[in-house]
């Protein structure tokens, strides 16, 4: 007996209706489909992040008479952003706290990461899991830690005492732009090694080999080959680590003092304690701006140097 | 053979650099724990006594159950909205051919890169202007920005890596898109999808930038400890506190990140 | 049965599919035969639904289909991967479609259980999907799609991932299923062989058209350029020109001589590619009797095929040598150690296919 002389399917309607056609335009292309299936996730985006940074732009215009905002667009906070030193030189010093953190991340990260995509062999994953595992733990917490180390009677103090090296704890650990730029350093070296530990991964394995077989030593493979390969990974880990390095604000406030501290900690106390939020807005996206341009200026320079 | 060798020799000293950096990495978090079972109220060398007072301590402090509370309930609504929002965009951003794929997806993500201050100020700015009330519900509209991101990179290899005959052969079998998605599309990514739950839950959980800007009279666990650090009489337990909140953000990370990782070598998986 | 109206597609730029016009009956066996690139995939996902058509119609059993979403075709298709749901047992693989059905749980079992006998894996209903062989996966595919009674099954490279010698007997169970089921089966694979030991038509496609459209005998007897003639079995391409008109048609044929061909729309001094098969020569050691052509040459070099052979025979006035297929007698080969000696080559009229020159 076999089965396959009737079709039980039923047969398409003739005339396709309204509602036929409007699913069979979204069935054919794809694209309608996929906007479809991005929409909700974009609308919050939208809601969370493209009106609220809009609203910024607004309120950075406005200013503050005593307690009340005054709504009449200027470009006055500007003017004092641009015109009182103490803004730049704070923006100066975020810049270059984030850059310093920054460089000395994917420096010493790449070792690191070239070990890991080179020379391990078995347990690649074991070490990936290792080296980002501290990132999942909490900001807040990973901050502490190093109050704890850092800190006035802190783990190195009290250790380089109770061994008889120093006599009374030393000042420059806690609350100075080291302090603030070790704890960055730290706090954000998962998201260096990553990107650096994927571009070296993606390497064929075959360039290298011809380099050799072409009279290259292992030095000048480094330096011919392997570097300018991985140039893309360097570079995303710079961006990924330098743009929310520099508008930390928590790291500075907890280990900063007053000399470490960053143009985010000067924007939180505009929401804060100051008070004047128009202020704040606008710094922010001053800070944004700096970032930016910051960013986009490391860019040219890694073009210019890979032509 | 002769000729792969130099690339895959040993190299002793970078190992033992690499190791020395994953100490570095771990020495100042692996001090908490330590210091949260000494019986000396300050942070320091030499050590005291072994204790678990601090622990018992923590135990009676009421206001950590009601921040627990507040931590869970967010870190729970996010990681559900999160995902759920994700599973789609991703899978629209592996699967269809897409003008501005591109862009999007770098919308999407960049949350992971802009400070966290900005949207939480930003956020701020909106939420006041709308007279919304601060509540925990700002601090999960904030979270799900930054949780997003997670999710889809998590999700998106899951789709990509999927084999997508599977899903034509449920079409072709005659199952609409629907019935395709819970039949085969969605056995298929949910070890992805419960990676996704878990990786979004910890990081609101430990979430604190954005909840400073946001959360109001109710604090989330990070905001607690932000705000007992004043005391220094609290510092012993904090640290306890802290121990307990890494050995469960561990956990979490672990089981998510071997959660992402299982199944990727089943048959009918990618093959052209 | 299929009608395929001037069907196009395009992705982008690229013009994968141009202006296809075919029609298949119902029960036939039919092949998309190309290289990787020539269209014969995307025609295929059209047919099933998978891409939906730049241009054109695409008819079944009456029923205007290109706007139709692949889950309401009546077509089910044999994926080349299989596509076997990892996550589902052998029988739930083989149930898969019912459920949209309504068939009743009872009757799910009875007819999955007759798959199984009908793919001869009977017990295996319980195996998880990935404990399966590929050959069993194909016979799994192969259930999975045909316990929907289909009007057409479609087939995209299902014996690729296969070895050859598996690849042989599915080729038969394939052959032998759909001539007793009836069904239409439209194969797509790139292996001229299969195309031509299981359909009963085959379309040659290459550049997104269809170049040729024959039964495998017509193809290979018949091809209608140096495309078809080259994609199936070995040739022999010989440069000629057209002499004379009318029923005294000849061809000036490098190699070989002036020969009478059949007359065609050709004129005096035409350009043209006279093809003959290796079967198409007789090579002899002697000038062989009878009025045929002839032409005499050395025997260059000998290809050994198991069973048969191939003989390469160096022509004057022709660079390349001339491939004839000759038995390979067991033992005492009549050809062995004869290389280099002088032998002839005697073909006869039907033989030579006249193409127009590239």
């Amino acid at each position: 007996m076999t089965p396959f002389d009737s079709d039980l399917r039923p047969a398409p309607a003739g005339r396709p209706s309204l509602a036929v056609g409007l699913r069979n335009r979204v069935h054919r292309s794809e694209a309608l489909r996929g906007y479809l299936l991005l929409s909700p996730a974009l609308a919050v985006l939208g809601v969370a992040i493209i009106a609220p940074l809009i609203l910024l732009i607004v309120m950075s215009t406005w200013s503050m008479s005593g307690f009340d905002m005054l709504m009449t667009p200027g470009l006055g906070n500007y003017a004092i952003i641009a015109s009182d030193p103490i803004y730049a030189a704070l923006l100066g010093r975020s810049l270059k706290i984030a850059a310093i953190a920054t460089a000395a991340t994917v420096l010493l990260s790449y070792p690191v990461a070239y070990f890991v995509a080179f020379h391990v062999h078995r347990h690649k994953m074991l070490w990936l899991i290792l080296l980002t595992l501290p990132f999942w733990t909490s900001y807040l917490m990973r901050i502490f830690a190093w109050r704890v180390v850092l800190g006035y009677e802190g783990v190195i103090n009290s250790a380089l005492m109770s061994l008889g090296l120093i006599e009374a704890p030393m000042q420059v650990f806690l609350y100075s732009q080291t302090a603030v730029t070790i704890a960055l350093a730290h706090a954000w070296a998962a998201f260096a090694i990553l990107p650096i530990y994927v571009s070296l991964e993606k390497i064929d394995k075959s360039y290298l080999e011809a380099a050799a077989d072409l009279g290259d030593n292992a030095a000048r493979r480094f330096w011919r080959i392997t570097l300018p390969l991985s140039l893309p990974g360097v570079v995303a880990a710079f961006f990924l680590m330098f743009i929310p390095t520099v508008g930390d604000y928590v790291t500075a406030a907890m280990l900063g003092g007053p000399d470490g501290m960053m143009v985010g900690n000067l924007i939180q106390a505009q929401f804060g304690p100051i008070n004047d939020w128009p202020m704040g807005a606008a710094l922010a996206l001053v800070m944004t701006l700096a970032v930016a341009v910051a960013g986009l200026a490391f860019l040219l320079l890694t073009r210019m140097i890979r032509r | 053979m002769a000729a792969t060798e130099p690339f895959h020799s040993p190299n002793r000293p970078l190992a033992l650099y690499a190791l020395g950096f994953t100490l570095f990495l771990y020495a100042p978090i692996l001090f908490i724990p330590l210091f949260s079972f000494n019986s000396g109220l300050y942070a320091r060398f030499p050590l005291q006594d072994f204790t678990l007072a601090w622990y018992a301590e923590l135990w009676t402090r009421g206001p950590v159950f009601a921040a627990l509370q507040n931590s869970l309930q967010v870190g729970l609504t996010v990681a559900v909205i999160s995902t759920v929002l994700a599973v789609p965009a991703a899978k629209a951003l592996a699967r269809y051919r897409i003008p501005g794929k591109g862009p999007i997806l770098g919308f999407m993500l960049l949350p992971l890169v802009v400070p966290g201050l900005i949207f939480g100020v930003a956020l701020l700015v909106l939420v006041s202007r709308l007279g919304i009330p601060l509540s925990l519900w700002t601090v999960g509209l904030g979270h799900i920005i930054i949780c997003l991101p997670f999710a889809i990179s998590i999700l998106l290899p899951r789709f990509e890596g999927a084999n997508r005959s599977l899903e034509e052969a449920s079409a072709d079998l005659g199952e609409n898109a629907w019935w395709t998605f819970w039949r085969v599309t969605f056995p298929t990514i949910l070890p992805g999808v419960m990676a996704s739950l878990l990786l979004t839950f910890t990081v609101s959980f430990d979430e604190f930038i954005i909840a400073f800007f946001l959360s109001g009279t109710d604090p989330t666990l990070p905001m607690y400890i932000w705000n007992q650090l004043r005391f220094p009489q609290s510092f012993p337990s904090l640290l306890a506190l802290s121990t307990l909140i890494l050995v469960v953000s561990f956990g979490l990370v672990l089981a998510s990140l071997r959660l992402a990782r299982l199944n990727r070598d089943l048959p009918g998986r990618k093959t052209s | 049965m299929i009608s395929i109206q001037n069907v196009s597609k395009t992705f982008g730029r690229v013009q994968a599919v141009r202006d296809v016009t075919l029609d298949i009956a119902r029960g036939e066996f039919f092949s998309l035969l190309g290289a990787s690139g020539s269209g014969k995939t995307t025609l295929l996902r059209m047919l099933a639904g998978f891409e939906g058509v730049t241009s054109g119609k695409i008819v079944i059993d009456g029923q205007p289909m290109q706007d139709t979403p692949p889950h309401l075709r009546p077509i089910n298709m044999v994926f080349q991967n299989y596509a076997i749901f990892p996550h589902l047992n052998v029988r739930d693989n083989i149930a898969y479609g019912l459920r949209r059905l309504g068939t009743p749980k009872a009757e799910q079992a009875r007819m999955v259980d007759a798959m199984l006998e009908m793919i001869a894996l009977p017990g295996y209903g319980d195996r998880l999907a990935t404990q399966l062989s590929g050959g069993q996966m194909q016979r799994v595919a192969l259930a999975r799609a045909l316990i929907l009674k289909p009007k057409v099954l479609l087939l995209d490279e299902p014996l690729g991932a296969l070895d050859k010698q598996l690849r042989e007997q599915m080729q038969l169970e394939l052959r032998s299923l759909q001539r007793q089921l009836g069904i239409t089966f439209v194969l797509v694979t790139h292996d001229q062989e299969e195309a031509l030991t299981l359909s009963d038509r085959v379309a040659v496609m290459s550049n997104g058209q269809v170049i040729q459209v024959d039964t495998p005998s017509g193809l290979y007897d018949r091809p209608v350029n140096r495309q078809v003639a080259a994609f199936v079995g070995t040739m022999n391409f010989f440069d000629a020109r057209i002499r004379a008109q009318g029923p005294d048609t000849s061809a000036e044929i490098a190699g070989l001589g002036r020969h009478p061909v059949a007359p065609s729309a050709r004129r005096d001094g035409d350009r043209v590619l006279v093809a003959i098969r290796p079967e198409g020569f007789a090579l002899s050691p002697q000038p062989p009797e009878g009025p045929g052509p002839r032409v005499a040459g050395r025997l260059m070099a000998r290809q050994y095929l198991g069973g048969r052979q191939l003989l390469h025979v160096a022509v004057e006035g022709r660079a390349a040598p001339v491939a004839v297929a000759a038995v390979a007698h067991r033992g005492q080969d009549p050809w062995e150690g004869m290389e280099d000696n002088p032998v002839w080559l005697g073909w006869s009229r039907d033989a030579m296919t006249v193409l127009d020159a590239d």
